[in-house]
């Protein structure tokens, strides 16, 4: 079961002014779940679009099945057996399920397509990978992870050799993630090629035979895919784990915010009380749907409380607005930040700058203030390192990373007392992260109270001075110093034992 | 560089490429607009006179007006479609007051009775758009398809249908026919709305809210921004430009009419699109929507001077139209392209 079913040699691909992929060799043996791992801009894209078909690439050579192949598009990479489920997704969400995983095939009679034939070959398809999706419900109504699963079933065909999953579990809960891994172990099992590209050192963990490193276009190395994570990190980055979390300053003792007995109208959140302090770190860990986010949410506004209480500085403001709560100096990160972030098709700066633009150097009475507003931008996107810091230049024009960064700054701009930052490092890479990381201990050393929401456990670890872990939406534990570990935070992550154990089955 | 957008492969030709960033940066209008000008030139040796490119900016003045309302509303992403009834509606209870005052008064107040009345009119349509699609959240095609069939019943209800007329003679003269500095006062109007927008939508807090709720409603909330208020400023500014447009109207024609403004939204829109504007909300500028406003004002006063059947103009106008949308597609497509540095 080891011979390659893809292997590329020599490949390359330039865009004018860079090298996107210089000289990458890559294999892919039957039957092996293949890790690509690195930053943003290493290459990974690039690859799998060239890979399946997308683009085509300025020079190397590429075998499927032993046999050199010239991919002329992505129908000609299906031809010969290769799929990919990329981030973005290509269902169309007013038709059924039964016919997004037709088409382009539909079985037809007559001229006419058979709606009947149609929906058993759907049915057969989701339940040979036991997905329980009615055939005839529009792709709008599923679930992000159902849409996946959609996307998934229409991705494996008969002759499928190659399966390229681009980030597959970046919108997934924790349970949905389970159930797409074993989906991969299953394919694997039947012998098909994966090449998955993940930031999450668990899923590598979890699912990787093997791993290849890319960097600045470049391999770097493959190697075995039980190394150890400083190993993959230090690989990828050329620098050491350590390195990545700065030294956390001196807390100090003054309540910035208080939540009490926090519930919310959806249930998502129950009776949570918790307090963030000035220059301190906090983090709020648990699993996707715990509630960690949610409470961050109705702290700043976003979530309808049915019971509690929510004080910032002494003032009570539970249930009010996003815009009266950023007035007492709380600022919020959004964890979506293509939703619920950034302006996309407008200039970055305009995102930097929205919240804060009746500052003073920004407007000079109802007016305006280009000039200034540009100048700030600037030199907030500098301060980020962002490449290339033009705050002109659309939002949607930037990397995860780059765009992340950005929100960031925007938040810090705003000169506030208060942090809510939702999984601040989402889909970012590890050089990114280093810069947030630092600008998050910067915040608290300047005096500022900090919330982190994580699902990225080594962020929980190194980075906050006390912990809540959230479980079905309570508050079940409390940590500080030393019983902020790994074993103590998942003991208590599960701690609701019973129903997480009736949801999974 | 990691765009996985895969759908845009980049041209490699340098020449191809020039072109491609051209055209991301000042769109497909000025080609159209140096096309047609080269063609009606050729076709009528009147077309490019000073009289006519007066009297035709002055007749597009009108277009041009009801476009920035129509603009506004197309950055936040809606629609107005009620544009041309609200058209009606003012143009008559513009009249209908000005008749009534001008019995117990000197002309002067009857007109700015007559004027105002109109503004209050308009902006009034424009605030019930905006509670039904900001605050009872009806989608803005629906909810303005259905006060645009209210109101062009109201103006019609209102006058049984007759046009009203016996307006003062001054109402036409200073603000059908009069002209400063040698233009006429439509376009003096046309063109202080134009700079009053830009100030607005350029250099004031609302107007960076009303790209922002339009390119994202939900991170403008984040930001603290109110959609609501953001949308009212929005529809009220729209019913308040399209009451401008049709006061203008009115003195030109020296009578109310309910049956004013039918084409307006189709060329609104038409007019925003061929400059640029987005559908999608969230990006356009004050001068691409004048542009666009101007290009179909030339189409047409070409097409007249040239002698073409006025149901070839209307074939014209809606194949024009359908380009425009194509050609905006390609644009934002290549943006994308473009910023990734593969074009």
């Amino acid at each position: 079961m080891t011979e390659p079913v893809l292997r590329v040699r020599g490949l390359t691909k330039k865009y004018p002014g860079v090298t996107a992929l210089d000289r990458v060799d890559f294999e892919l043996r039957r039957g092996e779940v293949h890790a690509l791992f690195g930053e943003n801009g290493a290459g990974k894209s690039t690859l799998i679009s060239i890979i399946s078909g997308a683009q085509h690439p300025d020079g190397g050579t590429i075998e499927v099945g032993g046999r050199a192949v010239e991919l002329s598009g992505v129908a000609a990479a299906r031809g010969l057996g290769i799929s990919a489920v990329f981030q973005e997704f290509s269902l169309m969400p007013t038709m059924t399920v039964a016919e997004n995983l037709v088409m382009g095939s539909e079985p037809g009679r007559f001229g006419f397509v058979d709606r009947r034939r149609i929906r058993r070959l759907a049915r057969e398809r989701l339940e040979e990978f036991g997905f329980r999706i009615a055939p005839d419900r529009l792709v709008e109504t599923l679930s992000r992870a159902e849409q996946q699963m959609v996307e998934i079933a229409k991705a494996f065909r008969p002759e499928l050799s190659v399966l390229i999953l681009d980030e597959p579990t970046a919108s997934l809960t924790d349970e949905e993630a389970e159930r797409l891994f074993a989906l991969v172990e299953e394919a694997r099992g039947r012998g098909i090629g994966i090449i998955y590209i993940t930031h999450r050192m668990a899923e590598i963990r979890r699912l990787a035979d093997r791993v290849t490193v890319l960097r600045d276009g470049r391999l770097v190395t493959t190697v075995p895919g039980d190394t150890p994570d400083e190993q993959l990190i230090n690989l990828m980055t050329g620098r050491v784990v350590e390195d990545l979390y700065p030294e956390l300053p001196v807390p100090g003792t003054g309540v910035m915010l208080a939540a009490r007995g926090l519930t919310t109208f959806d249930g998502s959140v129950r009776n949570a009380s918790f307090e963030l302090r000035a220059g301190e770190i906090v983090g709020f860990a648990g699993l996707m749907g715990s509630g960690k986010s949610a409470a961050a949410r109705a702290c700043f506004g976003l979530e309808r409380v049915d019971a509690g209480t929510v004080t910032v500085a002494g003032q009570d403001l539970t249930g009010a607005k996003p815009a009266a709560v950023m007035k007492s100096g709380v600022v919020y990160l959004p964890s979506d930040r293509k939703q619920e972030g950034l302006f996309l098709e407008r200039p970055l700066r305009e995102t930097v700058t929205l919240p804060w633009l009746r500052r003073a150097p920004m407007s000079a009475g109802p007016l305006l203030r280009p000039g200034r507003e540009r100048a700030v931008a600037g030199d907030m996107l500098r301060r980020m390192r962002l490449s290339p810091a033009d705050p002109e230049r659309p939002a949607a024009s930037y990397s995860g990373g780059n765009q992340q960064k950005g929100l960031l700054g925007r938040a810090l701009l705003g000169e506030c007392t208060t942090y809510l930052l939702d999984e601040p490092t989402v889909g970012v890479d590890v050089g990114a992260r280093v810069t947030i990381y630092e600008q998050i201990v910067a915040l608290a050393r300047a005096g500022s109270a900090v919330l982190v929401v994580s699902s990225e456990l080594p962020e929980i670890l190194h980075l906050c001075h006390r912990v809540y872990v959230f479980s079905h939406g309570q508050i079940t534990a409390e940590l500080i110093g030393a019983d902020i570990n790994e074993e103590t935070i998942l003991r208590h992550m599960m701690h609701w034992g019973e129903p997480a154990v009736k949801d999974i089955a | 560089m990691t765009a996985t957008s895969p759908a845009v492969a980049g041209p490699r030709n340098p020449m191809i490429s020039l072109a491609a960033r051209g055209f991301v940066k000042i769109g497909v209008l000025p080609v159209l607009v140096l096309v047609a000008l080269v063609v009606f030139a050729s076709m009528s040796d009147n077309f490019l006179t000073v009289e006519n490119i007066h009297s035709a900016l002055r007749q597009n003045s009108y277009i041009v007006i009801a476009t920035l309302g129509q603009f506004i509303v197309l950055l936040t992403g809606g629609f107005d479609l009620s544009i041309g009834a609200v058209t009606a509606l003012v143009s008559v209870s513009t009249a209908m007051a000005m008749v009534a005052q001008a019995e117990t008064s000197s002309p002067l107040t009857a007109v700015l009775v007559g004027i105002a009345v109109g503004m209050l009119v308009g902006m009034g349509c424009g605030l019930v758009n905006a509670l039904g699609i900001a605050s009872m959240n009806i989608n803005p095609f629906i909810m303005t398809l259905a006060t645009a069939s209210a109101f062009s019943g109201l103006a019609l209800m209102l006058t049984s249908g007759v046009p009203v007329s016996g307006l003062p003679v001054e109402f036409s003269d200073w603000l059908g026919f009069n002209q400063i500095l040698g233009i006429g006062v439509p376009i003096w109007i046309a063109a202080l709305a134009a700079v009053g927008l830009w100030v607005l939508l350029t250099l004031t807090r609302p107007g960076r809210h009303i790209y922002s709720v339009g390119s994202s409603p939900k991170a403008a909330r984040l930001s603290g921004i109110s959609e609501f208020r953001t949308l009212l400023l929005a529809y009220v500014a729209a019913g308040g430009l399209a009451a401008i447009g049709s006061v203008l109207l009115t003195a030109r024609i020296e009578t109310g009419e309910a049956n004013l403004g039918a084409s307006l939204p189709l060329q609104t829109i038409a007019a925003a699109v061929i400059g640029g504007v987005s559908l999608r909300g969230g990006s356009g500028r004050v001068i691409d929507a004048v542009l666009g406003a101007v290009f179909i004002g030339i189409v047409a006063n070409g097409m007249n001077l040239a002698q073409i059947n006025s149901y070839y103009q209307m074939i014209v106008t809606g194949a024009v139209l359908a380009l425009a949308v194509v050609a905006d597609r390609l644009r934002s497509r290549l943006a994308v392209a473009v910023y990734a540095g593969k074009v």
